[in-house]
């Protein structure tokens, strides 16, 4: 059953939604699930939903977009609402080992064949059972809660969600895509929950594709844990497809032991609202980590990516790069936040955010907050903010290439840089397919998406 | 083919274009040369539809349509080939799909089937041969990483490419060795044809050793103020340009 909630006042409503509903979230649920949520809603519950007033969340209001009457599932029938039809995923055909996640519940639906031994891909609430030892030892230990009050609000609500563990010294070569999906027949607010093991001499990589199906306000708060053991190689690839009524807040939180090395890129195609907390800890030595996003907005969407790299030890890489196209009225941000701890000598990070804003009215915020307390280091940063080169146009009007065609090769060639980085070819032949569309018009958010064909000057369509 | 009359152009209310007179037939090479400053540039710029550029009097016809009225991409598809002095350089356009965007957008103007990539591929390898440009050079991002040298070749292969019925060459010998020089001059040549005309502006006598012209003029103060055959030329590289300014200064 769903339950119907309206939030005017924020605290209030969400507050008595927990309460009232606590013996559903809490049933079935794994135990340190349920241990964690006490201490999680405390501190959801004096923070709150946090407005601009929050320094981290200045570029980003969400008040507003928590608000309205919303459905929530406590259960997975509630969340599937008697649609269990095989989804397939618009993300143009991958070889990969597929599975739905809807409105935030990992699907009975899912089959999945060819993994190799060992390797666990499932529902989180079911796995824990299953698993229970390595549930208890992660679940929860990268500490989300102290930091984002957004991430401890999920670990108050979320019920269920993936669970991927992959065995020492396995290497899984196809990707293992999650498709999450959004669906129902009115407005709904959604929680999910990932837990992703990697250990020690192990290799994956995840896709992590958001999309909206029906025409209505999706709020959607989603946290995925990794843990990247010993010489482990990771890659988790994001890629947001929804419509403009759609406000999600992610969170990949990653934690990383010696020598593993990690990649992120966050490929935000289209959306409404979102907010992607992304937050990488080094706590050994020797690791690597790749932290790299594209956003591509226009009428009134908003893309906020929120970083934050902890070179906790000493002897470790990262490298940063976020890059963004914004059109019509569209707004960006960007933190990134790089702590070099004191001991974490011979430190290298590298950090850039370029930003092609296509109109005037088109804004972004670009925050680099290098903090360095380590002397032997090599950090850098860089954020630029431009438009399409006049000389480039010309060259290649010159040449007979329109002025439109000409937008979307100089436009196409800003992104590329962020889709070389994909580490999965085919992958990588896919999203360059799918932003070429994005520039050119083409794209296809979801079947119904009729909703999004205007400017988006109503306050429903953002 | 083309027919300039009394053309004024300027930027930013400053007129550096101050009644141009030139006429072009097809299979003429005609040599543009003079001091710094003269317009040289600014003349390329405008044929080309550079919209930095004001032209406030006079026309331009080429194959009787009024070239001054078309986009700068419909020029290029009427048959209009520049070759910048300083090529831009593009990261991130590859240079293939540059070139394959661009020649079939010149084939759809001309209601042609646009070619297939095979197709299209083929047609590199023959004019990359002709043009003697490195195969390395088109894997790349346009002009990224070039040299001088490799930016001007690169011209002359898109321009064997595009197949213009008009040229302009604005400075392609400047930076060029000897023998990337000579590459780029041969390149010219081949393209040569009785239905087709070039454009070359140089300040140097040499590239005019290699790339015979018709027809030399020289350009001072935005006007063409003396126009005569190849000997011209060769009196300019002796004498310099001060026997000009001095018998044109106004």
């Amino acid at each position: 059953m769903n339950v119907t909630c309206r939030v005017v006042n924020l605290q209030e409503e969400y507050s008595q939604l927990y309460k009232e509903n606590y013996s559903l979230i809490e049933s079935c649920a794994p135990e340190k699930m349920n241990t964690l949520r006490a201490k999680a809603f405390e501190v959801f519950n004096e923070k709150g939903i946090p407005s601009n007033k929050v320094e981290d969340y200045k570029y980003t209001n969400l008040q507003p977009y928590f608000k309205g009457t919303l459905d929530i599932a406590f259960s997975s029938e509630a969340a599937f609402n008697g649609s269990e039809t095989k989804f397939n995923c618009d993300v143009p055909e991958l070889d990969t080992h597929n599975v739905f996640l809807v409105n935030g519940w990992y699907s009975h639906q899912n089959e999945v064949n060819g993994l190799p031994t060992g390797v666990v891909v499932g529902s989180i609430r079911e796995k824990a059972a299953e698993y229970p030892e390595v549930f208890e030892k992660y679940y929860g230990e990268t500490n989300a809660l102290d930091s984002d009050v957004m991430a401890a609000m999920n670990t108050a609500f979320a019920q269920d969600g993936a669970f991927i563990y992959i065995p020492k010294g396995v290497i899984v070569e196809k990707p293992i895509q999650l498709v999450n999906i959004m669906n129902g027949a009115s407005d709904r607010l959604v929680f999910q929950r990932n837990l992703i093991v990697v250990e020690e001499n192990a290799q994956a990589k995840v896709m992590l594709c958001d999309h909206t199906i029906a025409p209505h306000k999706f709020v959607v708060n989603n946290l995925t844990e990794v843990f990247a053991n010993e010489n482990s190689v990771f890659d988790v690839y994001n890629v947001q497809n929804q419509h403009n009524l759609t406000t999600q807040v992610s969170g990949i939180f990653v934690h990383q032991k010696k020598h593993s090395n990690i990649l992120t890129n966050n490929l935000t195609l289209h959306s409404g609202v979102t907010r992607n907390n992304i937050r990488i800890t080094m706590d050994d030595e020797n690791c690597e980590s790749h932290v790299y996003g594209l956003y591509l907005s226009d009428k009134n969407q908003h893309v906020d990516n929120f970083t934050f790299i902890d070179h906790a030890k000493p002897n470790c890489q990262s490298f940063e790069l976020f890059k963004g196209v914004l059109d019509d009225s569209a707004t960006g941000s960007f933190t990134g936040r790089v702590l070099v701890r004191p001991d974490a000598q011979q430190t290298n990070a590298y950090q850039s955010n370029n930003n092609l804003l296509l109109t005037e009215n088109a804004k972004i915020n670009s925050k680099p907050q290098l903090e360095i307390y380590a002397d032997d280091v090599k950090c850098s940063h860089g954020a630029t903010v431009g438009q399409l080169d006049d000389e480039a146009m010309f060259y290649l009007r010159s040449r007979g290439i329109n002025q439109t065609e000409g937008r979307i090769l100089l436009m196409f060639a800003f992104a590329y840089e962020v889709i070389e980085k994909i580490r999965v070819e085919p992958l990588k032949e896919n999203i360059r397919a799918l932003v070429e569309k994005r520039f050119r018009g083409e794209f296809d958010k979801c079947d119904s998406c009729v909703v999004c064909g205007q400017q988006g000057t109503s306050v429903s369509c953002l | 083919m083309l027919v300039i009359k009394d053309l004024h152009a300027k930027i930013d209310d400053k007129e550096i274009l101050r009644g141009i007179n030139l006429e072009i037939k097809p299979g003429e090479v005609h040599a543009i040369m003079g001091p710094n400053g003269s317009g040289k540039s600014t003349l390329s710029s405008v044929l080309a539809g550079n919209e930095k550029f004001e032209v406030s009097e006079g026309s331009v016809t080429f194959n009787d349509k009024d070239l001054l009225d078309l986009a700068p991409e419909d020029r290029a598809r009427e048959g209009l080939f520049l070759s910048f002095q300083y090529p831009i350089e593009i990261p991130g356009v590859s240079m293939v799909n540059f070139m394959r965007t661009a020649v079939n957008e010149h084939r759809k103007y001309r209601e042609q089937v646009p070619y297939s990539a095979s197709e299209f591929l083929k047609l590199m390898r023959e004019k990359k041969k002709l043009v003697e440009i490195d195969s390395n050079l088109t894997n790349r991002s346009v002009n990224e990483g070039f040299s001088g040298g490799e930016k001007k070749k690169n011209e002359i292969f898109q321009m064997a490419m595009l197949e213009p019925k008009l040229a302009i060459l604005d400075e392609t010998d400047s930076g060029l060795d000897i023998d990337a020089l000579r590459v780029v001059a041969n390149g010219v040549n081949k393209l040569k044809s009785p239905e087709t005309s070039s454009i070359v502006i140089t300040h140097y006598q040499r590239l005019l050793d290699h790339i015979v012209p018709d027809f030399v003029h020289v350009l001072y103060k935005g006007r063409i103020v003396k126009s005569a055959g190849k000997e011209l030329a060769l009196e300019l590289e002796e004498k310099g340009y001060d026997w000009i300014k001095k018998e044109f200064e106004d």
